[in-house]
């Protein structure tokens, strides 16, 4: 069996399953975002009274943080107080941050475990060795009842990524391409594991991009063999003991697709879909009104530091926006006590404070029509950040740095590796 | 839910993301009446005026990106009577069977079916009629325990007699 098909089977009470199969599922952690309202509704609706687990269930309060509009602040008040009625163990209101880098750090998320969250995204946590998958707040609203769900097993694609990028040409750059190439229905219902000689030293903060955007190619789930400084990472914060699941030698993947990356240059996903991926050179010069750093896919301390490194001492172009917003409230003390923070205020950046920011349009930094952003966050779909008639780029947040400086897309090669 | 379907075929292209079938600026609404009132506004405009009372024919991954249930609830509400698509995204399609709203996968659906035509859907047998070209396409079944949540009416139905509720 593969790791996944392995949680699976331990959480369905089952010493085997396989693909295709419908198991129902003990669910170890679930999260409710605070665009889900509903989650509490339907709870209601179909007779429930109290949740299955107070120590199972977090709401997150990321997409409105603080929020902007009176609808909001009513859907953040009515969670509160359901949070409080089941006496939750854990809640993360707007002081926290987005739910896929605040569940990590606070230990919920471990490896050989399953994390369903009212948000696409959460495929995130298979960099932790987990199984995380999305739902919306009517399957959530049912967990919450029962502690179950219901799930196919997935066939599972193997992407195997070798050699090691250039200097300037980042995990952003390397899932860019592989859903260029596969495209954004490449993996509709199936878990996507990556390995190769790439990934096995590869780091927390890239492992979490590359499963964050899997999910952009329709994967259900997301999957990385731990290595050693995911061990250490979930060691230091786990709230549970743990046990790493290991894939079965001779497993039978349904797709193999091998990229090599020695030679991969800086991507870049051209507006309105987040296949339209062509080598960034193609995009340099196109002039942008905006640039954003930040989300559950390029807010981490990683991405602000390589955006500071860039920046310092430097000054953005006229007329250029420059939006900044840290992943987490851990995130940003990080990047506050590195000068990051300061260096980039100084660039003329915007810093707000840990969310999802205008990613999804809700506020924050979104777009007036016929404006151009470039962004290190996952979609670029008609209107997402704000007027349909908009338009976004998707690439690193070196990228984006970068652009902000010239004004126009640029190649963050220009920047790195000292200065002329 | 009911077993057979007919309206005209309002028909869209491949990847039609839920930020179009809803946009993320109403995503703090809550009222079913209200999530309606926005459906498919990140579309074009005669697509949405057309789409109540009748059925979106769509290409692949139908339903892609966010995982807002309001998507499926402003199609409900705006009046769309089934979502025929040649795939669907996971959460969409989950979301859909959940608040009984019809999906019928149709890995054809956008060659063998033109804008406007008429088409009639039994739900018992996945049939697809085009009265227009007098064609019939088939949909792939839907599975046993999809179609236990389907002939319940939805999750919701079914969770409350699970809890020993009234259905």
């Amino acid at each position: 069996m593969h790791a996944l098909e392995k949680i699976m089977a331990k959480a369905a009470g089952k010493a085997q399953v396989s693909a295709g199969e419908i198991v129902t599922a003990k669910i170890d952690f679930a999260e409710i975002n605070d665009l889900y309202l509903q989650t509490i509704y339907s709870f209601y609706e179909m007779g429930g009274e109290y949740v299955w687990d107070k120590d199972r269930v977090a709401f997150v309060f990321d997409h409105y943080a603080p929020c902007p509009t009176i609808e909001s602040a009513r859907n953040h008040a009515e969670m509160r107080a359901f949070a409080q009625k089941n006496h939750l163990t854990y809640h993360f209101d707007i002081s926290c941050g987005v739910c896929h880098q605040v569940m990590p750090e606070r230990g919920v998320v471990y490896p050989g475990m399953i994390v369903i969250a009212t948000d696409s995204h959460t495929t995130t946590h298979g960099a932790f060795g987990a199984l995380g998958t999305g739902v919306g707040a009517t399957d959530m609203a049912s967990i919450l009842i029962t502690g179950e769900l219901w799930m196919r097993v997935p066939e599972i694609i193997r992407v195997r990524l070798e050699g090691t990028p250039p200097a300037g040409v980042y995990a952003k750059d390397v899932i860019l391409n592989i859903i260029g190439r596969l495209k954004a229905d490449g993996a509709v219902y199936k878990g996507v594991e990556f390995t190769g000689s790439y990934v096995d030293a590869l780091g927390v903060s890239e492992r979490m991009v590359l499963c964050n955007m899997a999910l952009e190619m329709g994967a259900k789930t997301a999957y990385i063999q731990p290595n050693q400084q995911v061990l250490d990472y979930v060691s230091a914060r786990a709230v549970r003991p743990f046990e790493v699941e290991t894939t079965d030698p001779g497993f039978h993947y349904a797709e193999e697709h091998v990229f090599e990356l020695d030679k991969l240059t800086p991507q870049l996903a051209f507006p309105s879909s987040v296949d339209n991926v062509h080598p960034l050179e193609k995009g340099i010069g196109v002039k942008i009104d905006q640039g954003f750093i930040g989300t559950c896919t390029g807010g981490r301390v990683e991405d602000i530091a390589v955006a500071a490194e860039i920046l310092r001492g430097r000054k953005i172009a006229d007329w250029v926006r420059f939006i900044v917003i840290p992943a987490s409230r851990e995130v940003m003390r990080v990047c506050i006590e590195r000068h990051y923070i300061q260096d980039l205020i100084d660039a003329g950046a915007t810093i707000a404070s840990p969310g999802c920011g205008p990613c999804l349009g809700a506020h924050e930094g979104v777009l007036a029509a016929g404006e151009v952003c470039i962004t290190a966050s996952n979609r670029n779909f008609p209107g997402r950040m704000g007027s349909t008639d908009s338009k976004l780029y998707l690439a690193s947040p070196a990228a984006v740095a970068a652009s902000v400086l010239k004004g126009s897309i640029a190649d963050p090669r220009e920047f790195l590796g000292g200065r002329a | 839910m009911e077993k057979t379907l007919q309206g005209q075929a309002v028909l869209l292209g491949k990847n039609i993301d839920t930020d179009q079938i809803y946009p993320g600026r109403y995503l703090a609404l809550v009222n079913p009446k209200d999530v309606g009132a926005h459906c498919l506004e990140g579309v074009d405009e005669a697509i949405r005026k057309k789409a109540p009372g009748n059925i979106l024919v769509a290409g692949t991954n139908f339903g892609c990106g966010s995982s807002r249930e309001h998507a499926v609830i402003a199609l409900l509400n705006a009046g769309v009577r089934a979502v025929v698509a040649e795939s669907f995204a996971r959460i969409f399609f989950r979301n859909a069977i959940n608040l009984a709203l019809p999906v019928l996968i149709c890995p054809k659906a956008t060659r063998l079916i033109a804008p406007d035509d008429e088409l009639r859907i039994d739900l018992r047998t996945g049939k697809i009629q085009n009265l227009t070209q007098g064609t019939e396409l088939s949909s792939e079944p839907l599975g046993e325990h999809i179609l236990r949540i389907v002939e319940a009416g939805g999750i919701k139905p079914l969770i409350r007699k699970k809890l020993g509720k009234e259905s």
